[in-house]
């Protein structure tokens, strides 16, 4: 939170609040200060896409708000009767005349006068995995498979260790550079790379997958992800052609001991 | 003597002179053949040697002719629409048809518990009421099975050979369909037609009838569309097994439930519709006050119906994912992710337009002033989980935006892009809004129980622990894996529906003998709450056919889920805004044609045509 924005913001309602304010000088400094704090409000930015969607939501209520009820449209709409009736007001309502479309100008300025950038394509996050993949020569059911070694882990801890180990080993060797050391996919080739690799340590990724999800991203890779979508412009090399199956299996073994994370469970058809 | 040889001269004269001319013409006949152009005499070998023109022809003939007759039977795959291709018009026949079947099998619902409250209160208000419901029943029932004729020959001629495979699995379940379509026709025009013509009970019973006929109808025609996503009870190369497997497949139940529960919440809100269209017509206080209370008894059906439907859609989305993680992360994650936040904000709006109405509605009644102070406080709870379940998992945002947040994913809007925090969000948003109708509930009357502080403060505590429960499962729900917070959803989802079955239950209770201090004035509320009657129904129609895209898209390039592959030339997701304008077509398709039932409806109420009179 960017906390000086937020608390001019509330100083002015504080302000507005002792004043009494009129209903119509609140809803406009409700509107007003809900773009400031969502635009301002944050150390890391919000997407003008998601302030564009908020503020629509705000807009709404407000308008909600101030014509919910017969006092308070009377409220709301009596300070702007006067500003368009009353004669003393005819400068004010002049210089509203000329700021709306000023304010609009500007807008377009705003909007237009942006650094130039790489074009921008919207991704998914995750691509839709196939039922069924072949490595190494092995059928494997993306949709119904398990990982291997998972069973171990009650059954012979000891055993499951070592794959996990092992895990560490392939991805210390082959990932770090892109996932980074901490999983947050931030390696050293991280700047040269758009779209950045995912980040494994983020709380929530893996943990919304199924570890057959992640067994065939890692061993299909860019190449192998499907054609909706696209263009996808991943880097990931499709590690089948490097790494035996257990090798990738133990890998993702290993990303989600390192994170804490469970893998998503398959569901189960409600009899 | 002379008459005499005169006789036989001319005897003898008459057949010679018959030879003679008969002689003549032969020799004319020969003198003209003779001068005809004849073909000079060539030798035998030019007479068997046409032109190679006259060769090619004629080979050309022999060959179409041998061709024609040796053509094989072909089935044909796929046939073209015409300008705006199959799919598209597949497309939209069927959500027109589906439209008007949710609007036939609503109405009877609702309008048999309305005309059951009638009965039973003795109220004639509510008759009257449901067989106005009822009134737009028989034209409706005609076009849903216009649509429905549409839309089988559309399937039978554009894609024969898909049509072909699901009535190879299906075919024992379309006798029963067409008999059962027979039995609605007889149950819907003998209720429509019957109204106060038999014994209450016995028109009751064909109302109960019609609803069992039209629910029967939906089951089996679900279990169609549900087997092409998630096909069960066949062999691998597609041959049925199990049809009772191809019927009770994966996502046939949710689908029922979903489809049953939301098509009550869409009837509702188009009868209210139809409320607030008469209403602006009317003429007469009266008037205004008969359609102000239908609106609203419209609404109130399309609300309470609506509540319980973001729990309907989860099941159906938990069983999608149960039989493929595919269909369940292309529709979650991946291209169809983003129509899910285009269906927050269309929801979000819907929850907002049901406060806002009954907000409004508290204007009818005398001394609802108290009770308007509240109104900001549900208008923050409303924007906030509003905000929360409209923010997108994946954020479109630009290079520079996703290198100032630090990742694609912002570090705080990042935790309400899942579910922990959209199903909070929901619940809360259902907690609101029932707050609201029991405020509205309460304007103009005064609990006059002895126990009333008691009960008040008791439903307020059930209303805050629920809230509290409900958000500490959402704050949870970030700690534990995937399939733990998946199930979290059943306890808030229990809780919400605990506290609003037993705060309506004390506050039945509550007001059982109020002291009324205010009353209520139907038909005084302004315009604008029938602008948004009639903007709760177009989201409906809209959200049904953005969401009906979703589940049947999801298959992608399958026509039966992994069995019938599309090898159409449309076998390719549309864009995101292709799909939302054929969308849109097809819910203002809907409503014109909806505005033609409306009109024949009202023709009902108009006095006959009489020669030298104007009807007005």
């Amino acid at each position: 939170m960017n906390i000086p924005v937020v608390l001019a913001i509330l100083v002015v309602f504080a302000f507005l609040a002792f004043r009494k304010a009129n209903l119509f000088i609140l809803a406009l400094a409700w509107w007003i200060g809900a773009f400031v704090f969502f635009r301002f409000g944050f150390t890391a930015p919000i997407p003008a896409s998601v302030i564009s969607i908020y503020m629509g939501i705000v807009s709404l209520a407000t308008l909600a708000f101030v014509s919910s009820s017969e006092q308070r449209r009377e409220e709301v709409s009596r300070p702007l009767l006067r500003l368009m009736t009353e004669k003393r007001f005819a400068p004010l309502l002049a210089a509203t005349i000329i700021a709306i479309p000023a304010l609009a100008a500007a807008n377009v300025y705003v909007q237009m006068n942006v650094p130039i950038e790489p074009p921008f394509f919207p991704r998914t996050i995750h691509p839709a995995s196939p039922p069924e993949i072949t490595v190494h020569e092995k059928k494997i059911s993306i949709d119904l498979g398990d990982n291997p070694f998972r069973e171990l882990e009650k059954s012979n801890p000891q055993e499951f260790r070592q794959h996990v180990e092992n895990g560490r080993r392939v991805y210390y060797q082959n990932c770090v550079f892109c996932h980074g050391d901490n999983l947050a996919g931030n390696g050293m080739f991280v700047h040269g790379l758009d779209p950045i690799p995912t980040n494994f340590a983020d709380g929530d990724t893996i943990a919304n997958l199924r570890e057959t999800f992640l067994f065939w991203r890692a061993s299909k890779g860019g190449p192998g992800l499907p054609e909706e979508g696209g263009p996808w412009n991943s880097a990931m090399p499709a590690w089948e052609k490097i790494l035996k199956e257990d090798e990738i299996w133990d890998a993702v073994l290993f990303l989600y001991e390192f994170t804490g994370e469970r893998p998503r469970a398959r569901e189960e058809h409600a009899q | 003597m002379n008459g005499v040889r005169s006789k036989q001269l001319l005897f003898v004269l008459g057949p010679l002179t018959g030879l003679v001319m008969f002689g003549a013409v032969i020799i004319v006949a020969t003198f003209l053949t003779n001068r005809e152009y004849r073909e000079p005499d060539r030798a035998p070998i030019a007479i068997v040697d046409p032109t190679p023109r006259a060769s090619g022809l004629a080979d050309e003939a022999a060959a179409a002719d041998a061709a024609a007759k040796a053509k094989p039977y072909v089935e044909a795959e796929y046939r073209r629409f015409p300008v705006v291709g199959s799919r598209v018009a597949i497309w939209a026949v069927a959500q027109l048809h589906l439209l008007f079947a949710a609007f036939v099998l609503a109405v009877p619902i609702f309008a048999l518990i309305i005309e059951v409250i009638g009965y039973k209160t003795g109220d004639k208000r509510y008759d009257r009421l449901a067989h106005e419901f009822s009134k737009l029943l028989s034209v409706s029932f005609s076009l849903t099975a216009t649509f429905g004729a549409f839309l089988t020959f559309m399937l039978i001629a554009l894609y024969p050979k898909f049509t072909n495979y699901l009535m190879s699995v299906f075919s024992p379940t379309f006798l029963p369909y067409v008999l059962l379509f027979f039995a609605e026709a007889f149950f819907l025009y003998t209720y429509y037609y019957g109204w106060g013509k038999f014994h209450p009970l016995v028109h009751i019973a064909l109302g109960a009838g019609l609803n069992l006929v039209g629910t029967g109808i939906m089951l089996i025609a679900n279990s169609w569309l549900t087997f092409m996503m998630s096909p069960r009870g066949i062999s691998d190369s597609g041959a049925l097994i199990s049809l009772e497997d191809a019927i009770n497949n994966y996502t046939w139940m949710p689908i029922n439930v979903h489809r049953i529960i939301a098509n009550v919440a869409f009837g509702g809100s188009v009868a209210a519709a139809y409320a607030a269209f008469k209403f602006l017509a009317a003429d007469t206080d009266e008037e205004r006050a008969h359609y102000d209370w239908m609106g609203y008894i419209g609404n109130f059906v399309a609300i309470i119906s609506f509540l319980p439907l973001p729990f309907a859609g989860y099941w159906l989305a938990k069983e999608i994912y149960a039989y493929s993680q595919t269909l369940g992360l292309t529709m979650m994650g991946g291209a169809f992710s983003w129509l899910f936040i285009i269906q927050a904000v269309l929801i979000g709006n819907l929850f907002l337009g049901a406060n806002y109405y009954l907000w409004l509605g508290m204007g009818r009644v005398e001394g609802a002033q108290p009770f308007q102070r509240f109104v900001k406080y549900l208008l923050v709870a409303i924007v906030l989980c509003f905000m929360i379940w409209a923010t997108p998992r994946s954020i479109i945002a630009t290079v520079s935006e996703i290198r100032a947040m630090g990742g694609s994913t912002h570090p705080i809007l990042g935790f309400f892009g899942v579910m922990s925090a959209k199903n909070t969000a929901v619940n809360i948003l259902i907690l609101t809004t029932f707050m609201s109708f029991l405020l509205y509930r309460r304007t103009g009357r005064t609990a006059t129980v002895s126990w009333a502080k008691t009960g008040q403060a008791v439903q307020l505590l059930i209303f805050g622990a629920a809230a509290v429960f409900v958000i500490f499962l959402g704050v949870y729900g970030y700690f534990v894996e995937a399939s733990v917070r998946i199930g979290l959803s059943v306890p808030q989802v229990s809780s919400v529906l605990f506290a609003m079955v037993s705060i309506s239950v004390i506050d039945i209770f509550l007001f059982r003998r109020p002291k009324l201090t205010g009353e209520v004035r139907w038909g005084r509320i302004p315009a604008i709450s029938q602008y948004v009657l009639i903007f709760i129904a177009v989201t409906f129609t809209w959200l049904m056919g953005l969401m009906g895209y979703v589940r049947s898209g999801l298959r992608q390039h399958w026509h039966v889920y992994g069995v019938i592959r599309d090898t159409s030339p449309d076998a390719f997701t549309p864009t995101l805004g292709f799909a939302t304008q054929v969308v849109s077509v097809t819910v203002l398709l809907f409503f014109v044609l909806i505005g033609f039932v409306f009109w024949l409806a009202s023709l009902h109420d108009r006095p006959d045509f009489e020669a030298g009179t104007k009807a007005s």
